[in-house]
């Protein structure tokens, strides 16, 4: 019974996790600018990082944790350098 | 001490990101929380980094309170006018601001309250003229956002910085 | 076909309710960004996945293996406290990017250089 409740609300959760990151892949396809391109890449990061920690729930396994880490560390480093090349890279100076 | 340790606050933090990292108190972890609280910080001696002085803790735990209050109201409102579409005619703007507040890590830590707050963006600070540039989701009245970071935020970040 | 950790009721119901919560915030969060008309109203959305949403699914984590374990787990703190910070930075360093390139356009909908 109990695991019962605990599964149906991670997958309710996983499906609008997932709704979620469907919506940042489309606004990263229909931009329309770059800016808005990275703007929704840094929340597919964001929203992929807590689906890993609710997969880290459903399996009992603190393995994830790690995995949610790295893809935290990932996304802020490459969503920083992006922005850095929208500010230098386009314009010429 | 302030030769062994010249950031304290930055040794204590990094001691217990170690600690929360390891997710245990063995002593081979303890030990190397020690280490790296002694070692890392002096990685910033060479950059010449000011130090941060906290004026008043109770400040602080005040505006902690204040700032995880103003986050989660916030977001419902921002939920809400998300979810309400197109219904609701709402505008969003501008609003320019003068500061008083000069310290450096003062300034940054109104940059991270204001850009976390749902509704509130930090988008640009001129140095020269303090004056900052805010980018308001729900924009109905100026003076109200001009309310919030002049009497909610500024004085009591002042007291702790300056 | 549903496979979970075997909790306690309270745990197993607190443990839902904080981590339904946190992706519903999320998604909302998700769905501004879709929706909303100009990039500045859209920045505005996703700090809801990574204030609140973020914040309500980390602790639903953390009471869950803290109550597994038997022991406090504090590693989810880590976690947040790492996305509360870094995603101000960005987000402001993508406002500054994206205000430079609409007044290099002389783009109306944003305020001149003083």
């Amino acid at each position: 019974m109990n695991v019962l409740i605990l599964g149906g609300a991670l997958f309710a959760a996983q499906i609008m996790l997932a709704m979620a990151m469907t919506m940042a892949v489309w606004r990263i396809a229909r931009g329309p600018r770059a800016q808005d391109r990275v703007l929704g890449l840094d929340t597919l990061y964001v929203t992929a990082m807590l689906m890993i920690v609710t997969f880290g729930v459903r399996t009992g396994s603190m393995l994830y944790f790690e995995a949610a880490l790295v893809i935290a560390l990932l996304g802020f480093a490459s969503t920083v350098a992006m922005a850095k090349f929208l500010m230098r890279g386009e314009v010429i100076e | 001490m302030s030769r062994l340790f010249p950031y304290p606050g930055l040794s204590l933090a990094l001691a217990a990101f170690w600690v929360l990292l390891h997710n245990s108190l063995a002593p081979m972890t303890l030990l190397g929380a020690v280490l790296i609280g002694i070692v890392a910080p002096w990685s910033l001696v060479p950059l010449e980094a000011p130090k941060l002085r906290i004026g008043s803790a109770v400040a602080l735990f005040k505006l902690a309170g204040i700032v995880i209050y103003d986050i989660v109201r916030s977001n419902f409102a921002v939920a809400a006018i998300i979810l309400g579409g197109a219904r609701h005619a709402h505008t969003s703007g501008f609003v320019a601001i003068p500061l008083e507040l000069t310290n450096r890590y003062g300034l940054a830590l109104l940059a991270v309250i204001i850009t976390s707050t749902p509704g509130t963006l930090w988008a640009q600070h001129d140095a020269a003229t303090n004056r900052l540039l805010l980018h308001v989701f729900d924009f109905v009245d100026e003076a109200d956002w001009i309310d919030l970071v002049k009497r909610r935020y500024e004085p009591l970040l002042r007291e702790i910085f300056q | 076909m549903i496979e979970a950790p075997d909790l306690p009721l309270w745990a197993a119901l607190l443990t839902s309710i904080l981590i339904v919560g946190g992706a519903a915030f999320t998604l909302i969060g998700a769905v501004g960004l879709a929706t909303l008309r100009s990039f500045y109203q859209r920045v505005h959305a996703p700090t809801l996945g990574t204030t609140l949403g973020a914040a309500l699914i980390l602790s639903g984590s953390m009471l869950c293996f803290s109550v597994l374990q038997s022991r406090p787990v504090g590693r989810e703190l880590l976690l947040l406290l790492f996305v509360l910070l870094t995603t101000p930075v960005t987000f402001i360093l993508l406002v500054r990017a994206a205000l430079y390139r609409d007044r290099s356009e002389s783009n109306q909908e944003v305020p001149p250089l003083d």
